[in-house]
C-alpha cells in the first residue's frame, strides 16, 4: 500500500471495504433522518401553533435559537452525560439542532400566506382546521420543506461528529483514518461519502421544495 | 334551491354599532333593510365604514351593538361557519386559492357542504359557461388567468352553492375600465337572471348608479342617505351627497329627472273661444305671437288658432271658436323631459302646450328652452367653464324663463 498515492489507496480501500463503507453510510443517513423526522413531527406543530398565537412566537423561536448557538461538540457531550454513549445521544442532538430551522420556517411559511386568501377561505365558511390543512399548510409547504432541507444538511454534519460518542456512521471511518498512520485515504473514504450525502440530500429536497411551491401569479 | 322566495327582507340591521378595540368607532346606528332581490351599493369616502358594515353580515366582524337579522334570524345565534356557506363572498384581491385548480376553487363551498362529485362537476361546468370561459379552463390554476378572468371565477365561486346573498367588497377596483365594465354587466345580468341579492361596496359613483337598485351613502360611520339611483340624483339629501355624486352627473341626470313643468314658460298667451277674431288679432299683435292657445273660462285647453287660418277665414267668421283647430299636440306637466323631448323635437313644433292632469293649460315648452337644456348639459361637461359652474346650480326653469 505504501507505494500507492492517496487516491489509489482510496480506491483500494473502497473496493476492499465497500460493504463496510456502505453500511456506515446507511447508518449515518438513518441517524440524521431520524433526528430530523422527530424534529419535524414536533417542530411543525409548534410552528403552526405559534403562527396562530403570534405572541408566543418570539419566545419559542428565541429558545430554539439559543439551542442552535451551542457548539455541536459541547451539545453532544452534555447530552452524553444524560444518555450515555451511543446512537441515541446523536439522534437527540440532531433533533435539537433541527428544531430551529423547522419551527422557524413553518412559522414563516404560515405568516406569509396571502392574508386575502385566508380571508376569503374564512369568508367562504371554512372552519379553522379546514383552513389550516386545506389552505395554510399546503401554501406554506415549500417553505417548511426548505427548513427540513436545511436541517437535514446540518444533521449530516453533526452525525459525522457523533462518531466520537460511539454512534458509528461515516464519522467512524474518519476517526479510524486520523488514528492510522498515513490514514489520508481512510479519511477520504469517510469524508467524501459524507459530503456526497449532504449534497444529494440538498439537491433532492431542493427539487421537492420547488415542486411544492405554489404557482406564482403574473399579476 | 332556485325556488321562488317571496320578496321580503333578507338582511335587517337594527341600530348596529361597531367599535374596534382601542375605541375606534367604525360605524354607528346603522339601521337598514335589504330586500330579497335588491342590489345594494354601499358608497362613501375611504374609512366611512362600508367594509365594516358589509363584513358584519357574514360575521367576519362582530357588531358591538344592535342586531342583524339574516332571513329573519338573528345571525348572532347562528354558527358563523354554516352562515358563511350560505352567503357568497367576493373581495377586491380576488382571493382565489393559488394551489387549487379553478374547478377546486369554484366548488370549494359545495365540497364543504359535502355535495357529491357529479353534482359539483355539473355546477362548475354550468357556471364557467355563464362567464364565457371554456370548460377546459377548469383544470387550470388561477395564476394562468388574467386578472379579469380570475375575478370572473371569483364571482361564480360565490354562486356555486346557490347562495341567495352575495357580498362584494370593491370587487372590480383593481381592474382596468374595460374589464371592469364587462364584469359589471356580468354581475348585473347574473343577479337579475338568478334573482340574487347583492351587497356591493364601491367608491365609484358611476358603478353604484349603474348597478344598484338601492344606494346607501355612508360618511363617518353613518348612513347619510338610502335611495334608488333616480331618487339620489333627484334629491341628494345633503351637500355631502351632492358632492359625492358630482355636479357633472347631476346636470347630466337633469334631463332624466326634470319634468316638463320645471322648464315650461308660465302664463302662455291664450284666448277664450267666445272672443272675436278682432280681439284675437289684437292680442297677437300686442304679444307678438302668431298662434294663440284657446282655453275655456275654467282654463281647460280646447285648441289653438294661428295667423294663417285667421287670415283665410277672417271674412267668413267672427268668433275664435269658429276657426279653432281642436287637434293639437300637448304634454303633461308631470311628464319627464327625457320622455317628451324627442317627441317635441321630431314634430318640429315651435312650442308645445303643457297641461296638468285635468287638462288645464299650465304653460308652454319652447324649442328654445330645450336648446338651453341641452346646452347646459354640454356646458356642465366642459371643465373650461368651471368659473361659471355655480350658475348651473340655479333651478332648472331658469333656462326656460329667459325665453319669455
Ligand atoms: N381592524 C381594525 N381596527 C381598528 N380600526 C379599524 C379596523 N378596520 C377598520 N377600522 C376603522 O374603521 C373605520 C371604517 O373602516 P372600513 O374599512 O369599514 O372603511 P371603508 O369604508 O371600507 O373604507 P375603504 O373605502 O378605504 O375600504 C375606519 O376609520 C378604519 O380606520
Ligand atoms: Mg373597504
Amino acid at each position: 500500500m505504501a507505494n500507492m498515492n492517496t487516491w489509489q489507496q482510496f480506491f483500494y480501500y473502497m473496493t476492499t471495504n465497500g460493504s463496510y463503507v456502505l453500511s456506515q453510510f446507511t447508518r449515518h443517513f438513518l441517524i440524521s433522518i431520524y433526528g430530523v423526522l422527530i424534529a419535524a413531527v414536533i417542530g411543525i406543530p409548534i410552528g403552526l401553533f405559534i403562527a396562530r398565537n403570534r405572541k408566543l412566537s418570539s419566545t419559542i423561536i428565541g429558545i430554539a435559537n439559543v439551542i442552535q448557538t451551542i457548539p455541536s461538540l459541547a451539545m453532544l457531550s452534555i447530552i452524553m452525560l444524560g444518555l450515555g454513549l451511543g446512537v441515541n445521544t446523536v439522534i437527540v442532538t440532531v433533533f435539537l439542532y433541527s428544531l430551529l430551522p423547522i419551527i422557524k420556517n413553518t412559522y414563516t411559511g404560515m405568516v406569509s400566506v396571502d392574508p386575502t386568501v385566508i380571508d376569503s377561505a374564512k369568508g367562504m365558511g371554512m372552519t379553522s382546521f379546514q383552513r389550516l390543512y386545506m389552505v395554510e399548510v399546503p401554501l406554506s409547504m415549500s417553505v417548511i420543506m426548505a427548513g427540513i432541507r436545511n436541517a437535514l444538511v446540518v444533521a449530516i454534519g453533526i452525525t459525522a461528529i457523533g462518531a466520537f460518542v460511539g454512534a458509528g456512521g461515516l464519522g467512524d471511518i474518519i476517526i479510524r483514518g486520523t488514528n492510522a498512520t498515513n490514514g489520508g485515504a481512510i479519511i477520504l473514504a469517510g469524508a467524501l461519502p459524507t459530503a456526497l450525502m449532504a449534497i444529494i440530500a440538498d439537491l433532492v429536497l431542493g427539487f421537492v421544495q420547488r415542486r411544492l411551491e405554489p404557482k406564482e401569479s403574473s399579476h | 334551491m332556485t325556488t321562488e322566495q317571496k320578496p321580503g327582507p333578507i338582511v335587517q340591521y337594527q341600530d348596529v354599532n361597531k367599535v374596534y378595540r382601542g375605541g375606534n368607532v367604525a360605524v354607528e346606528h346603522i339601521t337598514l333593510t335589504i330586500d330579497q332581490g335588491d342590489f345594494v351599493c354601499l358608497i362613501g369616502t375611504s374609512g366611512s365604514g362600508k367594509t365594516t358594515t358589509m363584513r358584519m353580515i357574514n360575521r367576519m366582524l362582530e357588531p358591538t351593538g344592535g342586531t342583524i337579522l339574516f332571513k329573519g334570524q338573528d345571525i348572532h345565534k347562528q354558527d358563523p361557519v354554516a352562515l358563511r356557506r350560505h352567503i357568497g363572498y367576493v373581495i377586491q384581491n380576488i382571493g382565489l386559492m393559488p394551489h387549487m385548480t379553478l374547478y377546486e376553487n369554484i366548488t370549494l363551498v359545495p365540497k364543504l357542504l359535502k355535495w357529491p362529485e357529479e353534482k359539483r362537476r355539473a355546477k362548475a361546468e354550468e357556471l364557467i359557461k355563464m362567464v364565457d370561459l371554456p370548460v377546459d379552463y377548469l383544470d387550470r390554476y388561477p395564476a394562468e388567468l388574467s386578472g379579469g378572468q380570475q375575478q370572473r371565477i371569483g364571482v361564480i365561486r360565490a354562486l356555486a352553492a346557490n347562495q341567495d346573498l352575495i357580498l362584494m367588497d370593491e370587487p372590480f377596483g383593481a381592474l382596468d375600465p374595460i374589464t371592469r365594465e364587462s364584469l359589471q354587466d356580468l354581475v348585473k345580468n347574473l343577479q337579475q337572471k338568478l334573482g340574487k341579492t347583492v351587497v356591493f361596496v364601491t367608491h365609484d359613483m358611476d358603478e353604484a348608479l349603474k348597478l344598484a337598485t338601492k344606494i346607501v351613502v355612508m360618511d363617518g360611520g353613518h348612513i347619510i342617505q338610502t335611495a334608488t339611483p333616480t331618487e339620489l340624483l333627484q334629491h341628494p339629501a345633503t351637500p355631502f351627497v351632492r358632492e359625492l355624486i358630482g355636479e357633472e352627473r347631476l346636470i347630466q341626470a337633469r334631463a332624466d329627472v326634470t319634468t316638463v313643468g320645471a322648464i315650461m314658460l308660465k302664463n302662455p298667451v291664450s284666448i277664450t273661444p267666445g272672443k272675436s277674431l278682432v280681439e284675437a288679432i289684437q292680442l297677437m299683435r300686442d304679444r307678438r305671437v302668431d298662434t294663440l292657445l284657446v282655453v275655456d273660462d275654467n282654463g281647460y285647453l280646447k285648441g289653438f288658432i294661428d295667423i294663417e287660418s285667421l287670415t283665410r277665414q277672417y271674412a267668413k267668421s267672427t268668433a275664435v271658436a269658429d276657426i279653432m283647430q281642436k287637434k293639437l299636440f300637448y304634454v303633461q306637466e308631470s311628464a319627464l323631459l327625457r320622455d317628451s323631448v324627442d317627441r317635441i323635437l321630431k314634430r318640429g313644433l315651435k312650442y308645445v302646450p303643457v297641461v296638468d292632469q285635468d287638462n288645464k293649460l299650465k304653460g308652454i315648452v319652447t324649442r328654445a328652452a330645450l336648446v338651453d337644456m341641452v346646452y347646459d348639459t354640454i356646458w356642465g361637461d366642459n371643465a373650461d367653464h368651471d368659473a361659471q359652474a355655480p350658475a348651473t346650480d340655479a333651478e332648472p326653469q331658469a333656462g326656460g324663463d329667459q325665453n319669455g
